[in-house]
C-alpha cells in the first residue's frame, strides 16, 4: 500500500527516488506545501489576491474541504517530495464550517509531531495557523515569515533528505 | 486511458500580464495523458465556454484542467459547461493561477513556474478523478414543531399557511407557551392574551395542523426529508372528541386546595381535574394523578365523571404512542427561569412578598389570581412601594449564568410602568447593572418609566434584604453616587435569569443537534445559518437558541418555517455528491469514524447472510445529513472510509506532482 508509514520510513532511509534538498536549490526559495481547508484560509489566500498584496512565491497549496481532512500522512508525503516546510491551516477556533474538524485537525497533529520528529522532520518546518477568509494579510505575512523562518534552519537533517 | 484537456486563461491581462501563458499551455501538452493544451483570452465568456464544451466533444475528454481564476469564481460555470457534452462535472478541476499566482507575484519567471506547478497538480488530480453523482433524497412534505410557545406557533402556522402539513407537539396541556402567562407586553403594551389567543385558537382550527397538547416526543429517527418520530400522547383521562370544556368537572372537583398552579406561578391553587388557565387551547381538562383521589384512593373518588354530562371522563385511559413521518423539524421548546432559591440573600421563598417578574405578571394580569389588582402574597395589601432587582442569576459567572438575559431590563421597565399606572401614588427603585434596551422603541420605552413615571433608577448591587415591621429591608449600593441605599419595600420582584427549558440537552441529543454547555441548541452558523440546527433538516426557533423577545421569537419561528417552506418547494433534497463513503468489506466496525462525526452522518449497519444472521456490523454514511468535511475519513485507522473528490489517492497525486 502506498501511503504505509512504516514502508515510507524505510523507503526513504535507504532511498534514492526521493529526493529533496541539493546544491541546484540552494538559491531557491524554500517550497512550502500548504494544506488549507475550502471556506476559510483558501478564501483568505483568495482574498489576498484581489487585494493584490504580494507574497514569496514558493508556496503550492493544496486545498481541501476542511483541516479535519488532513490527513498526517499528507505532511509525510510532502515532505518526502521535497518540501521544505509545510503549512496547515484552516479556520479560526470556533468558526470551522464543520464546527469541529479544526480541532480534530489540531489534536491529531500534536500527537503526530513528535513521530515527525523521531522521523527526523525539525517540527520548525511544520506550521499551524488559523487564517480567515477575511485575513488576506495574515494570509500574506504567515508565508513570509514561514519562509524566512525556513531560510534560517539548518539544512534538512530528515531522513527524506539526500546528504 | 485518461483524456485529458487543458485550457490556460489569460483574463485579459490579469493572468496574461504576469504569466506566460504560452508557456504553461507548452509545459502541459507535455504531461502524460494531456492530448490537447490551449491559451484562450476570456475562457468563462460564451465563446471560451465553447471551446471547452468543443474539445471535451471532439476530443473525447475524460477531465479538464482550467488553470484561471479562483474555483470560487467559476467553477460551476465551467461544470455546468461539461455537463451539457455529458461529462460529469466533477471531472472539471481548476488550477488558481489568479487569485494565487498572477495578481500575487510580479516576477514573471517565478509565477510561470508555479502556475505550471499547480496545473500540473490539477492534472495529476484529475486523472484519479471519479464521476460523483449529486445525492437526492425524497421528501416527506409534512413538518414537525416541537413546543407551542410564541415560536413554535409562528413556525406551525407560517408553514400550514405554505400549504404543507404540521404536526405540533406540545408537553403541556395547553399550547401558550410562556407568553401566555404575561399581562401586556414591551414595547407596545398590548395585552399578552389580545394578541396570543386568536394564535392560539388559529392553530387548533388549521386543517393543515394536527396538535397534540400533553404530549413528549419519544424517539426520533432518520434524517432530512425522512424523519421516523414517536410521540408519547399522555392519558389525560378524558375522551377528548366528547370533551364540551363545560367546566362541571373541575368546579366539582374537591382537590381545590394545595395544589399549586403552574399557570399562576404558586400564586393560587387549581383541582386536580384542570384545565391551566380558561382560555386554554384545547380548552378539555385533564386530570394530574399525581393528587386525584381517584389514583390515590383506589376509586374511592368519581364526582367529576358524575357531574359530567357526556361522560367522557375515563380513568381507564392510557398513555398512547403515535408514530409519524416527517420531513423537517423544528425545536422550539422555550425557556425556564433560573431557581431564585439560588439567592439566598434575596430571601427568595423566605419572604412572601419577594416574588419573581412571572410572578408579578400574573399578579398584573386580570385573569391572575388577583383579577389584576396588586396584592401582596402575605397579607393581600395593595403594595407601594416595590423594589425591583435586575440580572438575579443573569451576568454572574460566579454564582448564576455570564450571558445577559435579554429581556429583564426591557420586563423591568414594563412593570415599573404598569405598577405606577395600576397604584397610583406608587413608587419603584429599580436596581440594575447596565441597561441593556436596543430594539425599535426600547430606549425611549426605558426612559419613560424613569421620566414619566418616576421610578427611580439605581446602578448597583442589592447585598441583603430582611423583614421588618411587615416591611421588606433592600440594602445595596448605588455606584454612581457612592452611596449605601436602603429602602422599605413592600414588595420585591427579582428579574430572573432564563436558562434553556429543563431536559433540552435530552432533547438535543435525541434530535442528535448541538448544543451550546448551557444546554441552548446552536446554530449550523450564528451568523449565516441562525435558523438551522448542525443537523440538516432540523431548525431552530425561539428562546430555546438563547435569550430572546418575542419579536425576535416570532421573526426566527418565520424563518424556520420559510426554510422549510424552501426544502419542500423542491420534488427532492438534493446535496452535492462530494460526502464519505465506507469500504464496507474493509471496515472492521471500530466506530472511531462515528465519534468525531459532528453531523451524525455514521450509523451502525449489519451485514447478514442468506439466513440473517448478522456476519458483521459495518459503518454506513448517511448521505441525507453528510456534510462533506472528511474528518472521518482521518479517524479511520484501516482506512475503509474515503471522501467523494478528495479522495486519497486525490491528495497524494496532488503532493506527489510536485516531486523536485
Ligand atoms: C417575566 C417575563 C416577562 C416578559 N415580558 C415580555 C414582553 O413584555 N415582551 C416581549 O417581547 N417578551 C417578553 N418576555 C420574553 C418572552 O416570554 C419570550 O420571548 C417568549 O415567550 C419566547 O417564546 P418561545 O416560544 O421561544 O418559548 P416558550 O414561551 O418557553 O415556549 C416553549 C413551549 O415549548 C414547550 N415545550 C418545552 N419543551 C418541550 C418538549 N420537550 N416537548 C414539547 N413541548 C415542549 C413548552 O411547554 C412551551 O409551551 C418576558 C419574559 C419574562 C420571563
Ligand atoms: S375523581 Fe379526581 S379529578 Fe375527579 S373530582 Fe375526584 S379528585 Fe377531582
Ligand atoms: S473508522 Fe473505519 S473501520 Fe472503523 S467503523 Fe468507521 S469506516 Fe469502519
Ligand atoms: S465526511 Fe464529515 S459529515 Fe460526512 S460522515 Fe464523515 S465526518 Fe461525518
Ligand atoms: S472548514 Fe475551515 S477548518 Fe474546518
Amino acid at each position: 500500500m502506498e501511503n504505509n508509514i512504516v514502508e515510507d520510513v524505510q523507503n526513504a532511509r535507504g532511498d534514492k527516488e526521493y529526493s529533496a534538498g541539493g546544491a541546484k536549490d540552494k538559491d531557491k526559495e524554500p517550497r512550502i506545501i500548504a494544506f488549507v481547508c475550502n471556506w476559510c484560509t483558501y478564501n483568505g489566500a483568495d482574498l489576498a489576491g484581489t487585494s493584490r498584496m504580494k507574497y514569496a512565491e514558493n508556496v503550492r497549496v493544496i486545498k481541501l474541504p476542511c483541516t479535519g481532512r488532513i490527513d498526517p500522512l499528507f505532511v509525510v508525503e510532502a515532505f518526502k517530495k521535497g518540501a521544505k516546510g509545510v503549512l496547515v491551516s484552516g479556520c479560526h477556533p470556533g468558526d470551522c464550517h464543520y464546527t469541529s474538524g479544526n480541532y480534530h485537525s489540531r489534536r491529531k497533529y500534536t500527537a503526530f509531531r513528535d513521530l515527525l520528529s523521531y522521523l527526523g522532520v525539525d517540527i520548525n518546518r511544520v506550521e499551524f495557523s488559523w487564517i480567515s477568509a477575511s485575513e488576506g494579510n495574515k494570509w500574506v505575512s504567515v508565508i513570509n515569515e514561514f519562509t524566512n523562518k525556513i531560510k534560517l534552519l539548518p539544512d534538512n537533517s530528515d531522513i527524506f533528505s539526500k546528504k | 486511458m485518461a483524456r485529458i484537456g487543458v485550457f490556460v486563461c489569460w483574463c485579459g491581462s490579469n493572468i496574461a500580464g504576469t504569466v506566460d501563458v504560452k508557456r504553461v499551455a507548452e509545459e502541459a501538452a507535455k504531461i502524460p495523458g494531456v492530448v490537447e493544451a490551449v491559451d484562450y483570452k476570456y475562457m468563462c465568456s460564451d465563446p471560451g465556454q465553447n471551446t471547452l464544451r468543443k474539445m471535451i466533444k471532439d476530443k473525447n475528454l475524460t477531465g479538464v484542467v482550467l488553470a484561471a481564476c479562483s474555483p470560487h469564481m467559476h467553477e460551476n460555470t465551467f461544470r455546468k459547461a461539461a455537463v451539457k457534452e455529458g461529462l460529469n462535472p466533477y471531472f472539471i478541476e481548476i488550477a488558481n493561477i489568479r487569485e494565487q499566482v498572477s495578481w500575487v507575484h510580479e516576477d514573471k519567471e517565478k509565477a510561470t513556474e508555479k502556475a505550471i506547478d499547480l496545473l500540473k497538480m490539477m492534472v495529476e488530480k484529475v486523472k484519479k478523478n471519479k464521476a460523483i453523482e449529486d445525492v437526492r433524497v425524497p421528501l416527506t412534505k409534512k413538518a414537525l414543531v416541537i413546543g407551542g410557545g410564541i415560536s413554535g406557533i409562528q413556525a406551525a402556522l407560517d408553514i400550514a399557511n405554505g400549504g404543507v402539513e404540521v404536526i405540533l407537539v406540545e408537553k403541556e396541556p395547553s399550547i401558550g407557551g410562556k407568553m401566555i402567562q404575561l399581562d401586556e407586553t414591551f414595547p407596545t403594551l398590548d395585552c399578552s392574551s389580545c394578541i396570543m389567543t386568536p394564535k392560539m385558537v388559529e392553530v387548533y382550527q388549521h386543517p393543515n395542523i394536527k396538535l397534540y397538547t400533553y404530549s413528549e416526543l419519544e424517539e426520533v429517527s432518520g434524517y432530512i426529508g425522512n424523519f421516523n418520530v414517536k410521540i408519547k400522547k399522555k392519558a389525560r383521562s378524558i375522551v377528548e372528541k366528547d370533551c364540551t370544556g363545560c367546566g362541571d368537572c373541575w368546579n366539582i372537583c374537591p382537590m381545590h386546595k394545595n395544589v399549586k398552579s403552574e399557570f399562576n406561578v404558586n400564586l393560587s391553587e387549581r383541582t386536580a381535574i384542570y384545565v391551566p388557565f380558561p382560555q386554554a387551547v384545547p380548552l378539555i381538562p385533564v386530570i394530574d394523578r399525581s393528587v386525584c383521589l381517584h389514583y390515590k384512593k383506589g376509586g374511592k373518588c368519581q364526582k367529576c365523571y358524575d357531574a359530567c354530562g357526556p361522560k367522557c371522563i375515563n380513568f381507564d385511559l392510557q398513555d398512547e404512542i403515535i408514530e409519524e413521518k416527517v420531513g423537517a423539524i423544528v425545536a422550539a421548546t422555550g425557556y425556564d427561569l433560573m431557581e431564585n432559591s439560588l439567592y439566598g440573600e434575596y430571601g427568595y421563598g423566605q419572604f412572601k412578598d419577594v416574588i419573581s417578574g412571572l410572578q408579578f405578571e400574573r399578579l398584573l394580569s386580570a385573569s391572575g389570581p388577583t383579577e389584576g389588582v396588586v396584592k401582596r402574597p402575605s397579607d393581600g395589601k395593595t403594595p407601594e412601594t416595590i423594589v425591583f432587582i435586575q440580572c438575579v442569576g443573569s451576568r454572574d459567572p460566579e454564582k448564576g449564568v455570564p450571558y445577559c438575559s435579554k429581556v429583564c431590563c426591557m420586563y423591568t421597565a414594563k412593570h415599573a410602568k404598569l405598577f405606577a399606572h395600576k397604584v397610583h401614588g406608587s413608587q419603584s427603585y429599580v436596581f440594575y447593572i447596565d441597561i441593556r434596551a436596543t430594539s425599535k422603541g426600547y430606549e425611549e420605552f426605558v426612559r419613560g418609566t424613569m421620566e414619566n413615571e418616576g421610578a427611580i433608577y439605581l446602578r448597583g448591587r442589592v447585598s441583603k434584604i430582611y423583614e421588618d415591621n411587615g416591611k421588606l429591608i433592600v440594602k445595596g449600593a448605588d455606584t454612581l453616587s457612592g452611596n449605601q441605599v436602603e429602602i422599605a419595600a413592600d414588595m420585591v420582584v427579582l428579574a430572573t435569569g432564563v436558562i434553556p427549558k429543563k431536559g433540552s440537552d435530552k432533547m438535543a441529543q435525541m434530535l442528535g443537534i448541538s448544543y451550546d454547555k448551557y444546554g441552548f441548541y446552536t446554530e449550523s452558523h450564528p451568523k449565516l445559518r441562525p435558523a438551522e440546527s448542525s443537523t440538516a433538516g432540523i431548525y431552530l426557533a425561539g428562546m430555546a437558541q438563547g435569550p430572546r423577545d418575542i419579536p425576535e421569537s416570532v421573526v426566527s419561528g418565520s424563518a424556520a418555517a420559510s426554510k422549510i417552506l424552501g426544502l419542500f418547494s423542491k420534488s427532492e433534497y438534493e446535496v452535492e455528491g462530494t460526502i464519505a463513503s465506507v469500504n464496507k468489506t474493509t471496515c472492521v466496525g471500530c466506530f472511531y469514524c462515528r465519534r468525531v462525526c459532528a453531523y451524525s452522518a455514521i450509523s451502525k449497519e449489519e451485514i447478514k447472510d442468506r439466513n440473517g444472521n448478522v456476519l458483521k456490523v459495518v459503518a454506513n454514511v448517511n448521505s441525507g445529513l453528510c456534510a462533506g468535511c472528511g474528518a472521518c475519513v482521518n479517524a479511520c485507522f484501516s482506512k475503509s472510509i474515503d471522501l467523494k473528490g478528495y479522495l486519497d489517492e486525490q491528495i497524494f497525486a496532488e503532493i506527489k506532482s510536485l516531486a523536485v
